[in-house]
């Protein structure tokens, strides 16, 4: 199980507190109307998936309750760091 | 290759068993193939088998990073099954499971497949009507799959615990006969004997590390970590890392990596006669021919690479078999692994052409592609042989996630696949 820093609460918390909210940085469109289908493929349905250096967010579900944004590698499983929703990508 | 028959047997018991050659060389990489096929798990072996028995292509290198059946193919939980709700995945699964049917014969390799019958058992209305929904639209597309009230669900699996005062109460199942299980490295070492036998050269230890691409944006063949390989046609079966693989060619595509996890107790003698699946508490169990009981857990939420997954997981599965099979709570557990699924945003693979000119793709089976095995194996080689799907695999392309037609089978088959 991982042990995820919430950046709100400043503390380490078990996994089993987090829901994992998926790719981060993802923009909504600004404009949806406009959007074509590849744009809409594009932003509804592919990902990076990398294997190694990710950006994900995740939720403090039964904490605070708040979306905050993580760098985790997929290979080991290990947090860089996590940061509050709204801050730039490290 | 020397064919397995009584005679053979007979003969080789009387010089101590030392006439038999080896299943498959271990080959080099010749500068060029036909038609290249990345991964070598049942799915990639399937492909170069039927590409050389069926289709005509022999001059084929399958060509894997690890060893081979060492990745999803070994680690699953080997149930075989084809009563899914939509007309495609119906088509698409009960192809796999007729080319089940006498695989072992035609690979002259036993793969145990065991026609015990799998039982998805319904502790709510929900489940019920759901199920019953799947029993009516399988016999329209000519799939086994028939009604079990709790009693005759008892009847066909003794250790359940059907009594109305159970955590779970069973309120009946739907059960396919055809289905059951296979001897999952049997698999893949029966394709590889038997594609080996027909010229394929299978080279492990070699993992892809880029695909070179021509001016006009075709494929011209892969960089591995020995050397340059040059081919016309690549076949990507690589499971949990097709991203990556897909990425060497430029191409992003709709998924994600996660770990899931499944573990076996200790061997004791036969008691579990079939497989059970409960997917609204989320557990399914067989009994493999060695005893040990053969459980699935669920995936982690988040995406890895790293092929193990967090015991919570294995935590939250055993207490709904404990639930339902009071029989089992003291058994101890041996081993526990994980393997990682590549799963599409509806649940249903990904299975044709690419963008990429002679680039062509298997992935996108998720949680249950051993199922699949031949069936996914056969029409990867007739897209390739073809450079067009068949029929069957049509509907399973790339450009879904664009035009919308998904096959939605992540709301239809109730989870666990």
């Amino acid at each position: 199980m991982l042990l995820i820093h919430c950046p709100y609460c400043d503390e380490d918390r078990p996994e089993v507190e987090f829901a994992n909210g998926g790719q981060a940085h993802i923009a909504r469109p600004t404009d949806p109307s406009t959007y074509s289908d590849p744009e809409w493929e594009e932003f509804l349905y592919i990902r990076r998936n990398p294997r190694g250096r990710h950006h994900e967010r995740w939720r403090h579900l039964h904490g605070c309750g708040r979306f905050f944004n993580a760098v985790r590698d997929t290979v080991t499983d290990r947090f860089e760091t996590t940061y509050k929703a709204g801050e730039p990508a490290r | 290759m020397k064919r397995f028959s009584g005679f053979n047997l007979i003969g080789e018991a009387f010089r101590s068993h030392q006439g038999w050659p080896e299943h498959w060389p271990d080959k080099a990489p010749k500068a060029a193939y036909d038609a290249i096929i990345v991964g070598a798990g049942g799915h990639g072996l399937g492909a170069a088998y039927y590409l050389a028995s069926k289709y005509g292509i022999t001059n084929v290198a399958v060509i894997e990073k690890g060893w081979l059946g060492g990745g999803n193919t070994g680690r699953n939980t080997t149930i075989i099954r084809s009563n899914y709700l939509y007309d495609e995945s119906a088509h698409l699964y009960d192809h796999a499971v007729k080319l089940w049917d006498g695989l072992s014969q035609e690979l002259n390799y036993n793969i145990m497949y065991s026609k015990r019958g799998v039982l998805m058992l319904a502790h709510n209305v929900h489940d019920v009507q759901s199920f019953k929904r799947h029993i009516h639209a399988n016999r329209l597309n000519g799939v086994d799959n028939e009604w079990l009230t709790a009693e005759e669900c008892k009847a066909y699996c003794p250790p359940l615990d059907i009594s109305p005062n159970a955590r779970h109460p069973v309120l009946g199942g739907a059960l396919q006969r055809r289905g059951g299980t296979a001897r999952h490295d049997s698999v893949a070492w029966g394709y590889a004997r038997a594609a080996s036998a027909l010229g394929v050269d299978i080279i492990q230890n070699c993992a892809v590390t880029g695909i070179r691409r021509g001016a006009d944006g075709a494929v011209e063949g892969v960089e591995t970590e020995r050397g340059f390989i040059a081919s016309k046609k690549i076949g990507v079966s690589a499971a949990g890392n097709t991203s990556v693989v897909m990425a060497m060619a430029g191409l992003q595509f709709p998924l994600e990596s996660y770990p899931l996890q499944a573990l076996v107790s200790e061997p004791v003698k036969p008691i579990f006669p079939c497989v059970v699946m409960s997917n609204t508490v989320h557990a399914y169990m067989s009994q493999s021919d060695k005893g040990e009981l053969v459980i699935g857990a669920g995936t982690d939420q988040y995406i890895s690479y790293s092929q193990r997954g967090a015991f919570h997981i294995i935590e939250h599965t055993l207490a709904a078999i404990c639930e339902i099979f009071p029989i089992f709570t003291r058994m101890r557990m041996l081993r526990t692994w994980g393997g990682i699924v590549d799963v599409t945003p509806d649940r249903s693979p990904i299975l044709g052409k690419t963008p990429v000119p002679g680039l062509y793709v298997n992935c996108g089976w998720g949680t249950g592609g051993f199922k699949a095995t031949p069936g996914a194996g056969d029409l990867l080689a007739y897209t390739i042989a073809h450079d067009a799907p068949h029929r069957i695999n049509a509907p399973y392309n790339l450009d879904r996630f664009r035009n919308g037609r998904l096959i939605d089978e992540a709301a239809a088959a109730a989870v666990a696949h």
